[in-house]
């Protein structure tokens, strides 16, 4: 299985200052790509939900590490790594330990940015959150060119 | 990626426009303001008309303002929401406890 994809990554010091340039970088591939308005913005909230809760809970120090963003362009998608510590992602090893969303994570933990994993969860098509060695959020948006209209912006014409 | 905070006195009521973006780097500063703003007045809009980003962090300082506001008995409402803004609000069912006016009202 060797699907072509083109991979960037970022590093980015575990500060709330730079959780807008990731943002930027997320916004500029995904409009490469032909996301829709849309699509763009859903992926610019996930993309910072991941980056705020590691900047909040992964240092007990704000600034004291890195966190590290890594952009998977696909033919049909996109797949964003957010991860906790300051090595460089190997994305094989990192998909292999990848299992679905561990309910384990205390909700205690996103308490005061309560909404955070709630949001990247209805606005992303696919989140998967490992939890040794660091915490690394995998999400995916899907990229369906040829589809006209978003099913919950349709109007329903039914008479 | 910066937040322009700007407040409008108007009587014991006062308008708050925000332009920028509002994220966990400028969350913080909106907040303490916003605080203040509803302690000292009867009635606070904030004009979102041109904020054209937020995530949690923004929904996190309108719960503690609505928060405030009923501790106090006053007034808080957002006014002029972008729709991308607006989603968020509605996916997470805040819409329904936070008093939401879409509408550019006349006469300003």
């Amino acid at each position: 299985m060797n699907e072509p994809f083109d991979f960037i990554e970022m590093k980015v010091p575990a500060k709330s200052d730079y959780v807008g340039v990731a943002r930027l970088t997320a916004s500029g591939l995904a409009n490469r790509m032909g996301f829709s308005y849309e699509e763009i913005e859903d992926l610019k909230v996930a993309i910072s939900e991941a980056i705020t809760n590691t900047v909040k809970h992964a240092y007990t120090e704000e600034g004291a590490g890195e966190v590290t963003v890594g952009f998977g362009l696909y033919e049909d998608r996109m797949e964003v790594m957010i991860a906790d510590y300051g090595g460089s992602f190997n994305l094989k090893s990192i998909k292999e330990n990848i299992g679905p969303y561990n309910e384990d994570i205390p909700i205690s933990n996103m308490k005061e940015g309560g909404f955070g994993l709630f949001l990247i969860d209805a606005l992303m098509d696919k989140v998967e959150i490992t939890n040794n060695n660091g915490v690394i959020v995998l999400m995916t948006k899907y990229l369906f060119e040829n589809e006209v209209g978003r099913s919950d912006d349709q109007v329903s014409t039914t008479q | 990626m910066n937040l322009h905070i700007d407040d409008h006195k108007n009587g014991d009521s006062s308008i708050l426009k925000l332009s920028g973006e509002i994220d966990a780097y400028t969350a913080p500063r909106l907040k303490e303001h916003l605080l203040n703003l509803i302690e000292e007045n009867k009635e606070v809009q904030v004009d979102m008309q041109q904020v054209n980003y937020m995530d949690s962090t923004g929904l996190g300082v309108f719960i503690s303002a609505l928060k405030t506001s009923k501790e106090v008995d006053k007034t808080f409402k957002l006014i002029n929401l972008q729709d991308n803004v607006y989603r968020l609000f509605n996916i997470t069912g805040l819409n329904e406890v936070i008093d939401i006016e879409n509408t550019v009202r006349g006469g300003m």
